[in-house]
């Protein structure tokens, strides 16, 4: 199995490991997250119909309504949150969004992740290191 | 982060347990962005309204907000906020709240809500348009703003500073006077990346909505120069296309040299650098906006109107009367015109409001069909001079939409059908 190794910055600390979601879209927060569920709910989103909870998500960025923060907060009040976070273009939505999400996180990287990893993808983050590391499917 | 001493103080406790709370998350927030300091705020808008389920799931106010608020795992007690502070439209009007769906609970604890914001000192305006109701801020000032509509229009119109917040931010900021400096914080961030040079007459209300698509749609989260000759616009036409900007890509600021606060030539707006790219914006561009916006509707039988997004101003709401003076609208037609309740007042000392719902329509306050996530029992067909509304109700409601002039909407409300077009 190939590994690979994406070095970026640390957004939010901590350590996690799962598979990977993957979208080399932005995703909303309001109107684009069903926070009960995890589900995304935008139905023009190439990630519709899919469950974010317990995923390592790998996308753009945020987009959408100042509400952002508060679905992704809500997801983890739900347990529908995802284990870790991996994007490309920093917003106060997206950062706000990751630390109330209390997951680590990481943006910069010296590659772009959503086309080096895919879906499926078993990625361990470690945020404080602020080093992705990817074992391909 | 490079702490000053009155942060220090804060994150040590001596302001007590919710102002530490609330520097904490902000210290975790400004390391997010990459920030290294914070800015002191004079001006605060946000989110602190509490729904029945969550009420019942954390106990009380404080607790609610404490999570929802301040990412707190344990309850603090909410002192009064440290700066002024304004709550923004929320999700619903307390006067209309059956014809919303809501019960009676509901509004109680809205009510209850309400107290609990005035004790604190936030202002209840209680709408997106703080700006419609006294809060103007001046040129330069660091304010933290939610609601995107607000956003882009203190940014771009007035020259304000203020990044797209969210409910914790903001109410950390309340708190403590505090916001990383970051983003449209820092002058560079301002300039212009996209130059849009306009050829068409933009006149009306419906053409600045029509600009503001277009722009939001082709430069995404950038910062457009909009570059029109002689360009006329009042505070409604911007308020407009902002909001028609910030939905249909995201935007936060931009330029109209000649007409906007910090720029009055292209050059100034982007500071001497060069556009990552020019634009044309004719015809052809504006009737891609008008059809993108027109794309959802199918049905020409037209149930709901909705008017106010952003809230309706004392201008519109006297236009919207000379339109339907004496006038009286279709049965089974539900139009609705959103404003915040200090304009409700005033339109009601006036006899605005009486000349308007003389016609069968209802003046609304504090809240939107998108914000509340309600339409009218059975409504299948909205029609809607905002192109803000236009993109999001369907999303979040599954109604079809039609957008159009405020002439257009009128007339639906008329005769129940929807003959709006490009003119």
């Amino acid at each position: 199995m190939r590994r690979i190794v994406l070095k970026g910055r640390k957004v939010v600390g901590g350590c996690a490991e799962g598979e990977a979601l993957v979208t080399q879209e932005t995703i909303s927060g309001w109107g684009g997250i069903d926070p009960m569920t995890g589900v995304v709910v935008d139905l023009r989103h190439e990630l519709a119909g899919k469950c974010i909870a317990g995923k390592v998500l790998v996308y753009r960025g945020a987009k959408g309504s100042s509400g952002w923060s508060a679905f992704f907060h809500e997801a983890r009040l739900n347990g529908v949150a995802p284990l870790a976070m991996v994007f490309n273009e920093t917003t106060t939505k997206i950062a706000l969004g990751a630390v109330v999400t209390r997951v680590p996180a990481i943006t910069d990287l010296d590659q772009d992740p959503t086309r080096i990893i895919e879906t499926g993808d078993w990625v361990k983050v470690d945020g404080d290191a602020g080093m992705v590391e990817v074992t391909k499917k | 982060m490079r702490l000053k001493d009155d942060e220090k103080t804060m994150l040590d406790g001596a302001e007590g347990p919710a102002v530490q709370k609330a520097m904490e998350m902000l210290v975790r927030y400004g390391e997010a962005l990459g920030a290294e300091t914070f800015v002191d705020t004079t001006n605060v808008g946000g989110y602190m309204i509490a729904d029945m389920a969550a009420k019942r799931r954390f106990g009380s106010l404080d607790a609610v907000f404490s999570e929802w608020c301040l990412d707190s795992d344990t309850v603090v007690e909410f002192p009064k906020v440290k700066v002024p502070s304004c709550q923004f439209e929320t999700s619903m009007d307390p006067d209309h709240y059956l014809l919303i769906g809501r019960t009676q609970e509901d509004r109680d604890l809205y009510l209850e809500n309400i107290r609990y914001l005035g004790k604190m000192g936030i202002q209840v305006l209680c709408t997106c348009a703080p700006y419609l109701v006294g809060n103007v801020p001046v040129k330069g000032e660091h304010c933290v703003w939610m609601e995107s509509s607000a956003v882009v229009y203190i940014n771009g119109v007035l020259g304000a500073r203020t990044n797209c917040e969210g409910r914790e931010s903001a109410t950390c900021a309340m708190l403590t006077g505090k916001i990383p400096y970051w983003g449209y914080h820092v002058p560079e961030n301002r300039l212009g990346s996209y130059l849009i040079e306009v050829d068409e007459d933009v006149k009306t209300m419906m053409d600045w909505g029509l600009l503001g698509y277009y722009a939001g749609k082709v430069v995404q989260n950038k910062v457009p120069v909009i570059s029109i000759k002689n360009p006329k616009a009042n505070r409604d036409m911007l308020k407009h296309f902002g909001a028609a900007a910030a939905s249909s890509g995201g935007v936060e600021m931009f330029h109209i040299p000649g007409l906007t606060a910090e720029a009055n030539s292209t050059e100034e707006a982007f500071g001497n650098r060069l556009p990552r790219e020019a634009l044309q914006y004719g015809i052809k561009e504006r009737k891609y906006a008008y059809d993108m916006l027109n794309s959802i509707g199918q049905n020409t039988n037209v149930d709901f109107i909705m008017l106010g997004c952003p809230h309706y101003s004392m201008d519109q709401l006297w236009s919207l009367c000379s339109l339907v003076q004496g006038k009286r609208f279709k049965d089974g037609i539900a139009f609705w015109i959103f404003v915040p309740q200090a304009l409700k007042d005033v339109a009601e000392r006036n006899g605005f409001r009486k000349i308007i719902e003389d016609t069968g329509a209802v003046l609304m306050r504090d809240t939107c069909p998108a914000l509340g996530r309600f339409i009218p029992k059975g409504a299948t067909v909205m029609a809607t001079d905002s192109a803000k509304q236009a993109h999001y109700l369907p999303n979040l409601t599954g109604i079809e939409a039609w957008f159009g002039s405020t002439e257009d909407c009128v007339n639906a409300a008329l005769t129940g059908r929807w003959e709006g077009s490009l003119r």
